[in-house]
């Protein structure tokens, strides 16, 4: 299906909304690939980074520099949206302002590049200082896209953030989508000895650890408003869910039922949390508020019903994982627990992730499961509308637990492979895949929603 | 201390019949003088004793408190002289007889407190619950699921009807009934799973009649494993419900 971005006079021209198959893809494995859409035509912005001009002599401005121009480059890189001109065939200049850059010399080969960044980064007594531009190469008149200042104290940490702010707003000019460059992804770490729930930046930088409950703590699920983590974790009498303010960066109160409780996940408005509870006996879907209050069960199958996911485009269906047939299986239903459907047809699926379009379910599937039998584990997404399904990871370790990215064209997930297990991220047709973590054993990833 | 002197051996044989009554003194006094028949007029002295506390454990502190009236000598065991009235610490190792002497022109008054010093405590003797974790694990045995269910096989029905009549034997005990996966398969999954073949046990044995609030059900899933080969040997180990005491 190909989706017209809504026409803005900034946008030069249709830009195709999710691609699945790549035009230019590689060799056509073996596997058996079901196409969902292809998506004829699907082209990428040619841009060019240019490294920003340094504006004063202080000992802390090219530091910063190198950090900003590496950052700035990845973000439209990892954006997926951008054929961004490598750093060997830019024009050897810095322009510092628009007075200072000849837009032709970027527009000719071996640049030919249809936009270009470029912009001048200052350290001064502390304080970093960025004005950064986004300019059409071609355009006689109104070339300016985004004429932007930045400014923030001269650390690393915030130079980042600087150059994300600055790649989000471009891709925000050049295609009308919310960019994922200041992004963050919750996971769960065993690197300090026990399992504990960490956050880093979407590129994998920035990792810290939020939790010191020196106990097993998986599944970190972050609100809509970023303002809390919820997750399952094992207490003294089992497991159960509880919740880590990211405000005030320390655990706050949430209920206990009893039972083993597992799997929260977050409804898109941020009001309701769906979750696995074993209260009865038998771990069934419930719904409650944010805050705890007002749970009721919604599924009533026996058999381990777990890790529900929402649809965030309309928070009328929840997806989850049952093993009322045996192996377990993905199914939908609704969120008054009616009108459910199966999706897969066999095999061991699990993790389902539903994407913010509201259209696509990623999940980890092992379609030859069981006894004796070899199989692998790996990403797939599915049309929710016609089951069709595609996979996207092949012949690389045992791949679980996927997340979508807030911009519908990442997905995020981990995979084990000699021994130990990191988290990786792709573009939602399994290309560009990125590792991202590499200290001790990381899994369970998920993406914030802005 | 001073003596006085009495005029008559009548009075020697009330001293004697004094120090008979008197018990123990520490120093060799003569004793003061008799209570005497109406034929004197002096008010008689009073005396009272007490010790705070009176129970203490070898070493403690005790304040022993008196007060006495008309009288003009006091005395202590073990103390000595001492004022009319007052208090004074004391360490007793052993129970001891505070005995307090008054002597006044209208006679002698006696009080008493006695403090009582405990034994230190012995080691309790073991009550009929203290079951080990070990003993306990010999006889609540573990039960064994087939590959992807939480159905009580026969085999493990056999093993829960044991398990049962040792729990029935011994009713002050508390159990946790933890269900556990083999490695395969998905964290999440193997959690619920594992609860359900927890909760499986747990009714198996409120059927063969333990009370369910004796058991408690934790799940495991596959994060604990009994064994690490891959082969089906080692996961048909780890596909079990495990019962332990609970604290």
């Amino acid at each position: 299906m190909i989706r017209n971005l809504p026409k803005k006079h900034s946008i030069p021209r249709s830009f195709c909304f999710f691609a699945l198959l790549a035009v230019t893809a590689s060799a056509l494995r073996a596997q058996d690939w079901v196409h969902i859409e292809s998506n004829v035509g699907v082209t990428k912005i040619r841009i060019a980074s240019a490294d920003f001009k340094p504006g004063s002599t202080d000992p802390k401005t090219m530091p910063m520099k190198f950090v900003f121009d590496q950052t700035l480059y990845n973000d439209l890189r990892y954006a997926g949206v951008f054929d961004v001109v490598s750093k060997s065939m830019i024009p050897n200049t810095e322009p510092g302002t628009p007075q200072e850059i000849n837009l032709a010399n970027w527009a000719a080969a071996p640049s030919s590049a249809a936009y270009v960044a470029f912009g001048n980064l200052s350290v001064n007594g502390g304080q970093l200082s960025v004005q950064g531009f986004l300019y059409d190469t071609h355009a006689q008149q109104n070339a300016q896209l985004l004429g932007k200042q930045f400014s923030d104290v001269a650390t690393v940490e915030a130079t980042r953030m600087i150059a994300h702010r600055f790649a989000d707003e471009i891709v925000q000019q050049l295609t009308g989508i919310q960019g994922i460059a200041e992004t963050k992804i919750y996971y769960v770490s065993d690197r300090s000895g026990h399992r504990e729930i960490w956050s880093m930046d979407y590129d994998g930088f920035n990792q810290r650890q939020l939790t010191y409950l020196h106990t097993d703590s998986l599944a970190p699920a972050v609100s809509p408003d970023n303002s809390r983590v919820a997750f399952s974790s094992m207490g003294r009498d089992g497991w159960s869910i509880r919740m880590y303010s990211l405000i005030l960066n320390r655990m706050v109160s949430f209920p206990m039922w009893g039972g083993t409780t597992l799997s929260p996940a977050w409804s898109s408005d941020g009001a309701k949390l769906a979750y696995s509870s074993a209260r009865t006996g038998n771990p069934d879907i419930y719904v409650c508020d944010a805050s705890g209050a007002g749970s009721h069960r919604i599924t009533a199958f026996l058999g381990p019903n777990v890790s529900p996911a929402w649809n965030p485009k309309t928070n009328a269906q929840i997806a989850w994982v049952s093993g009322r047939t045996k192996l377990p299986q993905i199914y939908v239903m609704d969120t008054d627990g009616s009108n459910v459907m199966r999706m897969t047809d066999g095999g061991y699926a699990t993790s389902p992730s539903w994407s913010p379009n509201g259209e696509l379910l990623a999940f980890a599937w092992q379609r030859n499961y069981g006894p004796g039998v070899p199989g692998s584990e790996d990403i797939y997404i599915m049309d929710i509308a016609s089951k069709a399904w595609t996979q996207l990871t092949h012949d690389s370790g045992a791949n679980d637990f996927p997340s979508w990215s807030p911009d519908n064209r990442h997905i995020v997930f981990q995979r084990r492979e000699n021994g130990h297990t990191e988290i990786w991220m792709m573009l939602a047709d399994g290309t560009d895949q990125q590792q991202l973590t590499q200290e001790g054993n990381n899994l369970m990833p998920d993406w914030s929603w802005k | 201390m001073q003596q006085k002197r009495t005029k008559s051996l009548a009075v020697a044989a009330c001293l004697a019949a004094m120090l008979a009554v008197a018990g123990c003194h520490k120093k060799k006094v003569a004793p003061p003088p008799p209570t005497a028949p109406p034929a004197t007029t002096a008010p008689a002295p009073t005396a009272s004793i007490t010790a705070t506390p009176d129970t203490i454990n070898s070493g403690d502190q005790v304040v022993l408190n008196w007060q006495t009236t008309n009288a003009t000598d006091v005395s202590i065991d073990g103390l000595g002289s001492v004022a009319t009235s007052g208090t004074q610490s004391v360490r007793p190792t052993q129970t001891t007889t505070y005995h307090l002497v008054a002597h006044g022109d209208g006679g002698t008054a006696d009080a008493t407190a006695t403090v009582t010093v405990e034994a230190p405590t012995s080691t309790p003797a073991p009550t009929e619950s203290a079951i080990t974790e070990d003993v306990f694990e010999q006889n609540v045995k573990p039960i064994f699921f087939d590959y992807d269910s939480y159905s009580i096989r026969p085999d493990a029905q056999t093993t829960l009807q044991g398990d049962a009549n040792y729990l029935n034997q011994n009713p002050q005990l508390k159990v946790v009934v933890g269900g556990y996966c083999d490695d395969r398969g998905s964290i999440e999954y193997n959690l619920a799973l594992g609860e359900n073949r927890a909760n499986a046990a747990k009714q198996a044995l409120v059927s063969l009649g333990i009370s369910p609030d004796r058991l408690r059900t934790v799940s495991y899933g596959k994060e604990k494993q009994f064994c690490t080969e891959d082969n089906e040997a080692c996961w048909q180990q780890n596909r079990r419900a495990q019962f332990t005491l609970d604290q």
